[in-house]
């Protein structure tokens, strides 16, 4: 049987058309047809702008006659295209009254808000055409990648361990050693290296489209160019950084981020995207025509009653969230990532935002959010939220979750940074965070798996910063150091930025593997920033959105310069992957309701069973019983940590083992390497059962099994 | 053993000239012949380029036939690995090594 709707209906400049389908939005091909439709509900008019590739004039300009509307949608088919060598917008014609919300302006050629494939910025850094009248372009794209039998892996929650990296950072130094240096297939040239590592989650800072000569300037400090590198300026919510493929200026970014996210799929490792949907790279008033603006201004954008644009993100606008069609824009954008590219979750940034309705005032259940955690698509996709926004709203613990969203838990990373620099006031608050915080997140019932822990983020210190520096030092980034946040809770360990005393390198060192140990042994899931794990500096700048250079890009000689970090990341690592009582989905209960004569957890004090003896609030030892996480084989071992954040040495009275157990000793950060660190699985037995001696500044970690 | 024909490109395969390429790698699938697709003098192949190859090993495998790819360019291998088409194909340097290989 042959379709009878296949054939055109009209006539246009030699063109052959139809009425379109509405819906789906965009561009869409079938057979030898592209649908484009396109939604604006204040729109009086509107014209599809064809070019051929990277040409300056378009060679047609067809409107959409009045038979290819419907409702507030504009659709025509059109016939015969050569898509592979098109390139489409639109111009939108309706009233500029900007005091009532509206810009339009049908000079401009305005970007599909549903573009899946972008052009014009396609290799990084190079200069665009600053006169074209179309920056950003439109493609056509097939969606007919061969995934085999590739789905997201939906790995349980509580077993990631997610590495938050940047795709241009990541292998854009020179050492890095790979070909296709800071891009995607950079990063499958280094599976074999996150393997090596242990993570089995990527979390990819922003790639979507952006425009990384944004803001673009010269660093009145050192001379160099500075750029919008992070990306936290979305161009488009549908279509890849195109700069990030190394195929990127053949415009197969498509297929090649499709083929990363197939290739860490056959290694076991997820991909989490950074989402950025709380504004729009057209900043404010004075910001320029890409799409957004033009094309439904007041459906697209918060604005105050007067027409101006609200700015709950710090960065000139703020999208319009809750409104029915920008609503429906994010979701079917998230369920087109999860289904086009497979992509195992998502991390929301500043997503309070999402949460507030037209007029900025945040909603107790706001549809947005409810949509996305009762999404089918996205039933199983993981939702991560920063929690906040640059209008002061902080809903840390109390994110709208209906049981599906987690959260970047900055109060683990607060808590734990004053507790690493020897902070009294503190403990009780780092109680909370080990055991997955119960005070956040148990009362709502959400369970560990609602917290992300994590000690360092893209935004600010490194983690070697962190214990390098007490003040951020961004005067490079050409802001006076004004910008990026001032309460660190670093230390410095006794000098500012690189040292050569040998004494403060040690605690350096050491004050890294303490972080990362209480990271990996926290319930909860830990987040890793990329880079830590082989103690990267950025010089104490604490927010490097534009330094596209070395002070950005990992050094890949640090692997070697700091090696033991490196091997104290992947054996701690692979102890969390190991101990299953490390990973709890639910709270802990503090009691024995299976009766195996121990409590699933017991906090200690340098007196066993006494959590109340220590010394200034900065000593604490907790144990897990491993008979909770299953019986006979499937049981795991105790472990046993003791964490001594004063400066002096003390001993931890050890807690007394069931009769054919005994204490092995997995980890001890006041050692020198090797001794600061065993194989997992191989830890030696130590001589006295009764005691260990905790060092200054110093973790150990024991492992209760039966002896050899 | 299956009969094999081969079929040369030129310099470029993409939306001008696939339907042509297409179009002779299935004349010579269906015959019944196995296909191999000369890529010597070939620089650049576009996104529907990488399509007409994919397409063909399907159809070819369909039929219990090869579809083979000879002489690929360094550029050309640099696309197809990147975006993963590689791992479909078997490739050869020359038409000889082709040809022993599936003697």
């Amino acid at each position: 049987m042959h379709r009878i709707d296949l054939f055109p209906t009209h006539e246009y400049q030699g063109l052959k058309l139809r009425a379109g389908r509405p819906y789906p939005f965009g561009a869409t091909v079938f057979g030898n047809m592209v649908n484009f439709s396109v939604y604006s509900r204040y729109a009086t008019d509107c014209t599809l702008v064809l070019f051929h590739n990277r040409e300056e004039k378009p060679f047609i300009e067809i409107p959409f006659f009045k038979e290819f509307r419907l409702g507030n949608v504009f659709s025509m088919i059109v016939f015969d295209l050569d898509y592979e060598n098109i390139e489409y917008g639109f111009r939108m014609d309706g009233p500029y009254q900007p005091e009532e919300g509206h810009r339009f302006d049908k000079s401009k050629i305005l970007l599909d808000p549903y573009a899946k494939l972008i052009v014009g910025r396609d290799v990084w850094g190079q200069e665009p055409n600053w006169d074209s009248a179309y920056q950003y372009r439109a493609r056509v794209v097939l969606d007919d990648f061969d995934w085999e039998d590739d789905q997201p892996l939906e790995t349980p929650v509580n077993d990631l361990i997610i590495y938050e990296m940047h795709v241009r950072n990541f292998t854009c130094g020179a050492a890095a050693g790979v070909k296709h240096r800071g891009t995607f297939a950079g990063i499958i040239e280094k599976i074999p290296y996150l393997l090596e590592l242990g993570v089995n989650c990527v979390e990819l800072m922003p790639i979507h489209e952006f425009d990384e000569f944004e803001n673009a300037r010269v660093s009145p400090v050192d001379g160099r160019q500075l750029c919008n590198l992070w990306g936290y300026s979305n161009v488009g919510f549908f279509a890849p950084k195109a700069a990030y493929a190394s195929s990127g200026r053949f415009s197969m970014q498509v297929d090649e981020l499709k083929n990363l996210v197939k290739r860490l799929h056959a290694n076991g490792i997820e991909v989490i995207l950074d989402v950025v949907f709380n504004h729009t790279a057209e900043g404010n008033e004075q910001g320029p025509y890409i799409s957004y603006r033009g094309i439904d201004n007041k459906t697209y954008y918060m604005l105050t009653p007067d027409g101006h644009y609200f700015n709950f993100s710090g960065c000139g606008n703020t999208l319009n969230c809750n409104n029915p069609n920008v609503r429906d824009m994010i979701v079917e954008s998230l369920r087109y990532w999860v289904t086009d590219y497979h992509i195992d979750g998502f991390r929301f940034d500043l997503a309070a935002i999402l949460g507030r309705d037209q007029n900025g005032n945040p909603m107790s259940n706001p549809p947005l959010l409810e949509s996305l955690a009762h999404d089918p698509i996205l039933g199983k996709t993981k939702l991560i939220a920063e929690a906040w926004d640059a209008g002061g709203l902080y809903q840390v613990g109390s994110f709208p979750s209906w049981g599906r969203w987690a959260e970047w838990n900055g109060k683990f990373r607060d808590s734990i940074r004053r507790f690493l620099k020897s902070d009294p006031e503190v403990l009780g608050d780092v109680k909370e965070r080990i055991t997955g915080s119960p005070d956040l997140y148990a009362s709502q019932k959400r369970g560990i798996k609602a917290s992300v822990n994590f000690v360092t983020a893209h935004d600010g210190f490194t983690l070697m910063d962190l214990v390098s520096y007490n003040n951020k030092h961004n005067e490079a980034n050409g802001e006076d150091n004004r910008d990026g946040e001032d309460n660190n809770n670093s230390w410095n360990c006794g000098c500012e930025g690189h040292s050569n005393d040998p004494d403060i390198n040690r605690l350096r060192h050491q004050q890294v593997k303490n972080a990362i140990s209480l990271l990996m042994v926290s319930q909860g899931i830990p987040m890793v920033l990329s880079g830590d794990e082989m103690g990267n500096s950025q010089q104490g700048n604490n927010n490097a959105y534009c330094q596209d250079n070395e002070i950005a890009w990992l050094d890949w000689n640090d692997l070697e310069r700091n090696a033991d970090i490196f091997r104290f990341f992947k054996r701690i690592i692979r102890f969390r992957r190991l101990h299953k009582v490390l990973r709890y989905e639910d709270h802990l209960s503090y009691s024995d309701y299976h009766h195996t004569g121990y409590p699933d957890i017991s906090w200690h004090g340098v007196k066993a069973w006494e959590p109340e003896t220590g010394h200034n609030n900065l000593t604490a030892a907790f144990m897990l019983n491993g008979q909770y996480v299953g019986t006979g084989d499937a049981a795991d071992d105790f472990i046993y940590v003791a964490m001594n954040m004063h400066w002096e040495m003390h001993g931890f009275e050890l807690p007394q083992l069931p009769q054919d157990m005994s204490w092995h000793v997995f980890a001890n950060t006041g050692m020198e390497p090797p001794q600061d660190i065993s194989e997992p699985d191989e830890e030696p037995l130590i001589e006295n059962q009764h005691e260990v001696l905790v060092g200054p500044r110093a973790i150990i970690i024991l492992v209760g099994k039966k002896r050899r | 053993m299956n009969n094999i024909e081969s079929y040369r490109l030129g310099k470029e395969l993409d939306s001008f000239n696939y339907q042509e390429v297409q179009d002779c790698i299935l004349a010579i699938l269906d015959k019944g012949y196995c296909a191999v697709l000369d890529m010597t003098d070939c620089t650049y192949v576009s996104s529907t380029g990488l399509r007409v190859l994919l397409y063909s090993k399907k159809v070819a495998a369909s039929k219990g036939l090869n579809f083979l790819l000879v002489g690929v360019s360094n550029e050309v291998k640099d696309i197809m690995e990147v975006t993963g088409f590689n791992n479909f194909f078997e490739s050869f340097s020359t038409m000889e090594e082709c040809l022993e290989s599936i003697k």
